[in-house]
């Protein structure tokens, strides 16, 4: 089909024009964040870079001892990340690869689990986890988040795609199934792996309730309380300050995004695959 | 298709051991206990319990104050719910087209889905803050956050502008499966662009809206909470005072834990609701390939 040079150029003005309205808050708290008190308070406001940069964002890094707090939620989206991967993955594998009584059953219970989001059960959640002795401990944040249905889902939709032929030749050749599992199906499931860690590692840097709940020291809280914990401590509405800490939070769940954008958009794909 | 499995017996339960130890201590426990909870009176201080049967159930339901949470929160997932789908398919609709540099702009639109529900209350704070707020400055100075349907437009600009990169994500790969022989026939039929996507495509793509209707709709009734935390606190005068939140201050901050875990369910009873309209209207109207 021959596309008409007016539309291909309509094309462009549309997408360009999506693009900067999506961009635009955080293109104005990159640019506010270069600003000193005086310029932000600015009327009419100063659209334009300055350079007040080292101060708002040291400023910002020590005011609510950031560093600990990204290093908190660095450390509890990884292992929420790795913990996950591995229970779905073994999980979809005794799904997809074994004959066992009670199957069905077993897989209608970790559906049920769609329907009990972190709110339903919070009260008493809150209660395990504080029976565990568990306020204010890595664990309390990273353990109850390993189960997964989404991941089991996705690694069962990626493993049905994988040819019978390659069991059957395994078994033939005396493959144990772990050994299958470990040979065969991990190197065939790296971009549906790499769309979980995003989805995942997102999901856990970005989790907001459970961590307010789970924690009440300084020592313990995460970037997302941070950012409230700033907006508090910073009164005089010193927005430069408060928008260095915004962007300093959103760099690693953004990193993570970028290098792995392939496989998340392909991981996604073959999850729609029927 | 009927895939070879290994002969093992044991090895499937002892892979799925963990998946379950996780699942009954964190998920089903908590659930039943919630469950069972908001049949009693607790006792903040002592937790001592006493059978109350439907007195929490009650006293949630025939308070106006919860009545109006709820409406906010209806009217709340609508608004993100609808303008999120219509905006987002209209955008992946685009990218979808045959252009260069559209790969570009596909990675500019979907990355605040890296961005968290309070990040983007922190960004909308910004923007809308009557002190210096630059939108506010941009609208003769009117301040958006301290009159409370404004504010309840905020919080939904805000919360639906968060979530457009995952809408665009499901979008784009649904529209890429629309069959093109069926596109072709119709164009060949003289049917224009236009009525090609409203008559073909959106037909099509149905799977992935209702899928994306439910994420919405959860999305909106959830995960919102660290957006009006940071963004309003439920104000002004409780018009973004969506139900997470109303049972986050009587369950944390009030310590009413029978109270709350009553309103535990009545979310439950949503979520579950929004799953059957979903599953019932996917099984009978929508096109599968």
């Amino acid at each position: 089909m021959i596309v008409k040079k007016r539309t291909i150029i309509s094309f462009h003005v549309l997408s360009i024009l999506a693009v900067f309205i999506i961009c635009l808050p955080v293109l104005l708290a990159i640019i506010i964040s270069s600003q000193t008190e005086v310029q932000v308070l600015s009327n009419p406001p100063k659209l334009t870079f300055s350079n007040n940069w080292v101060s708002n964002y040291s400023t910002a890094w020590d005011r609510i001892d950031l560093g600990r707090m990204m290093f908190n939620s660095g450390f509890i989206a990884i292992m929420v990340t790795v913990g996950k991967i591995i229970m779905s993955l073994l999980a979809a594998f005794a799904f997809t690869h074994f004959n066992f009584k009670g199957k069905n059953i077993l897989f209608f219970i970790i559906i049920v689990t769609l329907l009990l989001p972190v709110p339903v059960r919070i009260v008493a959640l809150f209660d395990v986890v504080r029976g565990f002795d568990w306020i204010n401990t890595y664990a309390g944040l990273i353990v109850p988040f390993w189960a997964s249905a989404t991941g089991t889902f996705l690694f069962i939709q990626r493993f049905k795609t994988i040819p019978s032929e390659l069991i059957d030749a395994s078994k033939i050749d005396g493959c144990k199934p772990m050994q299958y599992f470990f040979r065969v199906l991990l190197p065939l499931t790296k971009n549906t792996i790499g769309a979980l860690v995003v989805i995942e590692f997102i999901y856990i840097w970005n989790q907001y309730l459970w961590p307010l709940m789970a924690t009440n020291t300084d020592n313990m809280r995460v970037v997302q309380i941070g950012i409230k914990m700033l907006m508090n401590a910073e009164s005089s509405n010193n927005w430069g300050v408060i928008m260095a800490g915004v962007i300093i939070t959103i760099i690693p769940p953004l990193v993570v995004f970028f290098l792995l954008q392939e496989s998340f958009m392909r991981g996604f794909a073959l999850q729609s695959e029927k | 298709m009927k895939q070879s499995v290994f002969p093992s017996k044991i090895l499937p339960y002892i892979l799925l051991l963990p998946t379950f130890i996780i699942l009954v201590i964190f998920l089903f426990y908590p659930a039943f206990e919630t469950f069972r909870l908001s049949f009693y009176k607790v006792n903040p201080y002592t937790n001592a319990t006493k059978f109350a049967g439907l007195y929490n159930f009650k006293k949630v339901l025939f308070n106006p104050d919860y009545g109006h949470s709820f409406g906010i929160s209806i009217l709340f997932s609508l608004f993100v719910v609808i303008l999120g789908i219509v905006v987002s398919l209209a955008l992946a609709a685009l990218l979808n087209q045959n252009f260069k540099g559209a790969k570009i702009y596909r990675t500019l639109m979907i990355w605040p889905y890296a961005l968290s529900p309070a990040i983007a209350g922190a960004l909308f704070n910004f923007l809308f803050n009557p002190a210096n707020g630059i939108i506010c400055f941009f609208s003769n100075n009117y301040t958006w956050l301290t009159n409370g349907s404004s504010a309840f437009v905020v919080i939904a600009i805000a919360a639906t502008w968060k979530n457009l990169g995952y809408n665009v994500v499901f979008y784009l790969t649904a529209l890429r499966n629309v069959p093109s022989d069926s596109l072709e026939a119709a164009a060949i039929d003289g049917a224009g662009p236009f009525k090609r996507f409203f008559k073909i495509t959106l037909a099509f793509v149905s799977p992935t809206t209702f899928f994306l209707f439910v994420m919405n709709t959860t999305y909106a009734y959830f995960a919102s909470f660290g957006l009006i935390d940071v963004l309003t606190e439920g104000g002004p005068v409780d018009s973004t005072n969506i139900l997470i939140y109303q049972l986050y201050k009587d369950f944390f901050v009030n310590s009413r834990i029978g109270y709350a875990a009553a309103e535990s369910l009545v979310l439950f009873c949503i979520v579950v609701l929004i799953t059957v309209v979903q599953f019932r209207t996917t099984g009978k109207k929508v096109h599968y390939q």
